[in-house]
């Protein structure tokens, strides 16, 4: 898991991540970018990490590949990340393509309900927090 | 002692706080209204793991973090 301040180099990474696994022999390689659309009048999204717990969700998807004969990778901003340029990339690696199509699917959707990131829109140099586009994490409502 | 911390957009400094389990520390916060429009949808770790049982017992030290609904990506 790679986490950068500013928006993500997207070939230099996805360049690497390759170059890692030349030699893996994973016949299939799925890679996502997610990248910063120019809607409401915004500059840029901003994000707020939670690296401690990220990094624990992240590793239990590590293991949940593993167990399927595949691997995971991503990266994602920290900061403001302009519009047009990309805030978070993952990849799956898999020996054949139909695993690597399901996980990363499952592990991009995932990464969206439980990943302790915040988003920001920043509008003249302001960070609202994007409250009706966030979602309650999983045991949301413990302490209410 | 325990400490609670706020995370991304709540905006509010850490408390400490005597609890020996979660709910006492719920009973706390739900004093708070500056707290009350957040604590139904967030979600809690306990030293970095997410919790999901209000009896989890605490010891002096630990650390509990309040996380709100996340967007990432």
């Amino acid at each position: 898991m790679e986490l950068y301040n500013g928006p993500l180099d997207v070939k230099e990474i996805f360049g690497r991540w390759l170059d890692e696994e030349v030699l893996s022999n994973y016949g299939a390689y799925i890679p996502f970018v997610g990248t910063i659309r120019e809607e409401n009048g915004i500059e840029a999204l901003s994000f707020d990490i939670y690296e401690p717990v990220l990094k624990a969700w992240f590793e239990t998807w590590q293991e949940k590949a593993k167990a399927r004969g595949a691997i995971v990778k991503m990266a994602h901003a920290i900061g403001d990340v302009p519009v047009h340029t990309s805030s978070y990339v993952s990849a799956v690696f898999s020996p054949q393509r139909r695993v690597a199509l399901e996980l990363i699917e499952e592990f991009v959707e995932d990464f969206k309900a439980n990943a302790p990131i915040w988003k920001y829109d920043v509008k003249h140099g302001e960070r609202v927090y994007a409250e009706d586009r966030s979602t309650p994490m999983n045991g949301a409502g413990l302490l209410a | 002692m325990i400490k609670v911390e706020f995370l991304g957009p709540i905006g509010k400094a850490p408390v400490e706080m005597e609890a020996m389990t979660l709910a006492e520390v719920a009973a706390k916060l739900k004093e708070d209204p500056e707290l009350s429009s957040w604590l139904e949808k967030c979600a809690v770790a306990l030293n970095d793991t997410m919790v999901n049982d209000l009896n989890t017992p605490l010891k002096a030290g630990d650390r509990i973090s309040i996380l709100p609904p996340v967007c990432g990506g």
